[in-house]
């Protein structure tokens, strides 16, 4: 079968300083995959190459099967690639609503229209709409999204994330920074994502991680440490050690 | 009335945006010995539109915007006086076409950059622009001006009069046309898009927009409106000089936006109305100290009202709205 998403000899180095060392990934349609490893394992690192906010040093990017190494950010997305921010970024002043019509009109090819105002694309609206009501969000639509509480604002992320329908969808700590007593609503939201999307997530929180993922993968200083299934992951000695703390094991 | 745009915005024109325009026709007719200080002050309303549009609307701050104006006056003086193209429209639309490429190209080259490097090569764009209006003098007529631009009347009908009831007019439509087409992108897919760019590019990228390529589009069509604003300004003159490009015309149109408000459309129509009535009677009263005053009063907007005059219009009505 053809992989989703694939990554083959990744490399990223900042001068002498190296990030992503070989990276040999690979994630199936609908996968629930978690990439897991200690704080600058390289990450998000790993995750803007794949979106093409920063660019390689050596490797490739298959999307799809197709070869996406050079091609900028605006084009991955339109071949299936979303994602949500560690750091929650969003249209901070603008509604709720905006947020995601945002993203939706780029993926159905309406934001470069100049006539016809934008509320009267209602294929945008009530998409968008709809869009927030199946995450619980429809009361907020016309909200300031700046104004929701944080909790509220992760699920916003996830929202316009899903706006663009993605095949492959890339997700930086979505629970990270919520008070314990909302992100269960974020891990029911995660628990209903589509099942034919092929999920990647990085997430510190182990209970989130052992919860959602069917696979897992450890990134230690930027190379793969082990690839396996939770209980092989949780199971194995060198994870313990390297990301779990060698204090356990003295 | 912010004017903000996007998927949630009302886009019918309210009551109260009829207003200025009422008030330009009334100004028409009760006050007819200031039809030339009050094409002026359309010609820079205009210019504002243009100035809101990337500044308030996109976010891309820059203080070359004199650069497109400038080279709009001067495509139209050249062909009125030296070219002998003195129809009135192919002028506006020669300097429109030359605003646009010039917006373009610059726009290609500097949107890369941001911030403080995106401000100083917008300023040094419009330097080059002096300096080459400058040192062209056989061209441009140099530090002494392009003197004699002919202009046709207007529709073959309207000459430019001594009073300047034809220039006010034809700025007012001109004007008008300008601020129909601008309103109706701030309210499209694309107006809100812009707003997007604005809030966060970082999130734009995410969402599969080609933002470098958007920024180029839309600095093109605001360099295009301040062309013909510029061309507007040597028609109802018949001359252009160098003092409409470099630093200063772009610098006292940014004072006037920021005065009337940025970002909220009518910022554009209240700040150059403030700027060039003061600056037309307090320069009168007080030559050597009026600039203190806007100096003075631009500091009071910046510190206390970030919204401008407008913005403190909005929240004066909103707060007699919630006490009834």
């Amino acid at each position: 079968m053809r992989a989703a998403l694939e990554t083959r000899g990744l490399c990223k180095s900042f001068g002498a300083l190296t990030v992503a060392q070989n990276i040999d990934f690979r994630l199936d349609a609908g996968a629930r995959h978690a990439l897991i490893g200690p704080n600058g394992a390289g990450k998000t690192t790993f995750v803007n190459m794949l979106m093409g906010a920063l660019a390689p040093s050596a490797g490739r990017i298959l999307l799809g099967g197709e070869d996406v190494t050079r091609a900028p950010q605006a084009e991955r997305v339109k071949r299936g690639l979303g994602r949500t921010f560690q750091i929650t970024t969003l249209f901070r002043n603008l509604p709720v609503l905006d947020n995601v019509a945002l993203g939706v009109a780029e993926r159905r090819g309406v934001a470069r229209r100049m006539w016809r105002p934008a509320a009267e694309h209602r294929e945008v609206r009530d998409e968008s709409l709809e869009l927030l009501a199946t995450l619980g969000l429809a009361e907020d639509a016309a909200a300031r999204v700046g104004g929701l509480p944080y909790g509220k604002q992760r699920l916003v992320e996830i929202a316009i994330a899903l706006g663009l329908r993605p095949k492959v969808l890339l997700l930086d700590e979505p629970a990270a920074g919520v008070p314990s007593h909302d992100s269960g609503r974020i891990l029911q939201v995660l628990d209903e994502l589509p099942g034919d999307i092929a999920i990647l997530i990085i997430e510190h929180d182990m209970d989130v991680v052992f919860r959602f993922a069917r696979r897992i993968t450890v990134l230690v200083q930027g190379e793969i440490l082990i690839e396996g299934t939770p209980e092989e992951i949780a199971a194995d000695r060198r994870v313990h050690q390297v990301y779990l703390g060698e204090g356990q094991h003295a | 009335m912010t004017h903000s745009g996007g998927y949630t915005a009302d886009p019918r024109i309210r009551w109260q945006e009829w207003l200025p325009w009422v008030a330009a026709l009334a100004c028409f007719f009760l006050l007819p010995e200031y039809l030339s200080l009050g094409a002026r002050i359309l010609i820079y309303i205009l210019f504002a539109l243009s100035l809101d549009l990337i500044l308030g609307y996109t976010g891309i701050i820059t203080l070359g915007h004199s650069a497109f104006f400038g080279l709009g006056a001067y495509v139209a003086g050249i062909l009125g006086a030296k070219a002998g193209i003195t129809d009135p429209f192919l002028q506006l639309a020669a300097a429109a076409l030359a605003a646009a490429a010039l917006g373009a190209v610059t726009g290609a080259v500097i949107l890369r950059t941001r911030g403080l490097t995106l401000l100083m090569l917008t300023l040094a764009i419009t330097s080059i622009l002096l300096e080459i209006a400058n040192k062209a003098s056989w061209l441009t007529g140099g530090a002494d001006g392009l003197s004699g631009v002919r202009v046709d009347p207007i529709l073959g009908q309207f000459r430019f009069d001594l009073f300047g009831k034809t220039a006010f007019l034809y700025c007012l439509a001109t004007l008008f046309v300008g601020w129909w087409l601008l309103r109706r992108l701030i309210y499209s897919p694309f107006g809100a898009m812009l707003t997007g760019l604005r809030e966060n590019t970082v999130r734009m990228h995410a969402v599969g927009a080609p933002v470098y390529r958007r920024l180029v589009l839309v600095y093109t069509l605001s360099a295009t409106m301040a062309g013909v604003a510029g061309a507007l300004l040597t028609q109802t003159n018949q001359f252009v000089g160098l003092n409409v490009l470099g630093f200063e015309p772009s610098g006292e149109l940014l004072v006037m936006l920021i005065l009337g408000g940025v970002g909220r459309l009518y910022g554009a129509f209240v700040g150059p109305v403030a700027y060039l009535v003061a600056q037309d009677f307090l320069a009168k009263q007080f030559p050597e100290y009026w600039y203190f005053g806007i100096g003075a009063l631009l500091v009071v907007v910046i510190m206390f009202a970030r919204g401008g005059i407008v913005g403190i219009a909005d929240s004066v009505l909103a707060r007699l709205r919630r006490t009834p």
